[in-house]
């Protein structure tokens, strides 16, 4: 059991604060003779499997670094176009690092807004009088609480969260490994 | 301990069946509209879950809950997607979800050579069979809700 991440949405539907406590790794670098067992495609700004799935590389895992060298976007460190690199069968053999792709922050700003709305629907599409809008969504494997206040605003917000997260710890329910 | 609607919709987004038994609040919107809602809302949730997730995931999104009602989820891997709304006294309905996919849909619809898929159900014999599981439902009794 472990906390992943907090975020703080304010009533507009941007994010104004966010943490990571804890980020899995799940990677896999493995070398590949010409051609690719995998079909590789472009997807927001990166190089991610779009079919094939072997030894710990999934589906929607993004290219992270071609011979150890890390990727940049959707490119080579040197400025080549990755899907075009490894088109060329003189590059090979070649050893591809694969792994979830990082949010970025950008992409936070976005999830946080698509929540905002997300949670109003919740509660437009209530079947019962007064509901409130999404409080938790599960998933196989993560939970997501969401505890709206009144105003839409938190003070002495950064203090009081390392605080809770520690105490939530030591309670027993959380905790990295635990 | 009550059952608000089921919602079945297919791949593309069209609702293929409606059925409400105990619902106290209408969308305030037109029930074409209301549809489309949920349909944008189960996709963006599906989306947003999976960019969201730190792992990752088998089975993607399973259910959310609010203060008042629970939303239950199930995609069969054709893309048929099946929610129902109950209070929150109903912990997972998943297996309700899956019994009325494989012991309905695929019975009566997908086996009835009339009923042409993709487009909304009007067979009468799965809206009664449906209804009639529905309602034996341990968790079926609007009257104590």
């Amino acid at each position: 059991m472990v906390i992943f991440s907090v975020y703080v949405v304010n009533k507009a539907g941007g994010l104004i604060y966010q943490y990571d406590n804890y980020v899995p790794r799940a990677e896999a670098e493995k070398t590949f003779s010409y051609p690719l067992d995998l079909v590789l495609k472009h997807h927001d700004e990166k190089v991610v499997v779009s079919f094939g799935q072997r030894d710990g590389i999934r589906v929607g895992h993004a290219v992270l670094s071609i011979n150890g060298v890390d990727v940049l976007g959707k490119n080579t460190a040197d400025g080549k176009d990755t899907l075009e690199y490894l088109k060329d069968p003189s590059n090979y053999p070649v050893s591809i690092r694969f792994g979830r792709a990082r949010l970025s922050s950008n992409e936070k700003l976005m999830l946080a807004s698509m929540f905002h709305s997300l949670f109003a629907i919740g509660s437009q599409l209530s079947p019962d009088v007064g509901s409130s809008g999404i409080e938790m969504l599960e998933t196989d494997v993560f939970k997501l609480h969401c505890f709206q206040t009144l105003t839409g605003q938190c003070e002495l917000f950064d203090q009081n969260l390392k605080g809770a997260l520690e105490i939530a710890e030591k309670a027993g329910n959380f905790g990295a490994g635990s | 301990m009550t059952v608000h609607n089921l919602y079945i919709f297919d791949r593309n987004g069209s609702c293929l069946f409606y059925n409400e038994w105990n619902r106290k609040k209408q969308a305030g919107i037109s029930k074409d509209e209301e549809f489309k809602l949920m349909y944008g809302m189960l996709f963006s949730i599906r989306s947003f879950v999976s960019k969201m997730s730190p792992l990752d995931m088998k089975e993607g999104f399973l259910s959310f809950q609010t203060s008042k009602y629970r939303l239950h989820y199930y995609e069969t891997p054709s893309g048929l997607r099946f929610v129902m709304n109950t209070d929150l006294s109903v912990p997972n309905a998943r297996d309700t979800l899956q019994h009325i996919y494989s012991n309905l849909y695929v019975e009566y619809i997908v086996k009835n050579p009339v009923c042409v898929l993709g487009q909304s159900l009007d067979s009468e014999l799965f809206s009664s069979r449906l209804d009639s599981y529905i309602r034996s439902l341990p968790y079926y009794s609007p009257r104590a809700a």
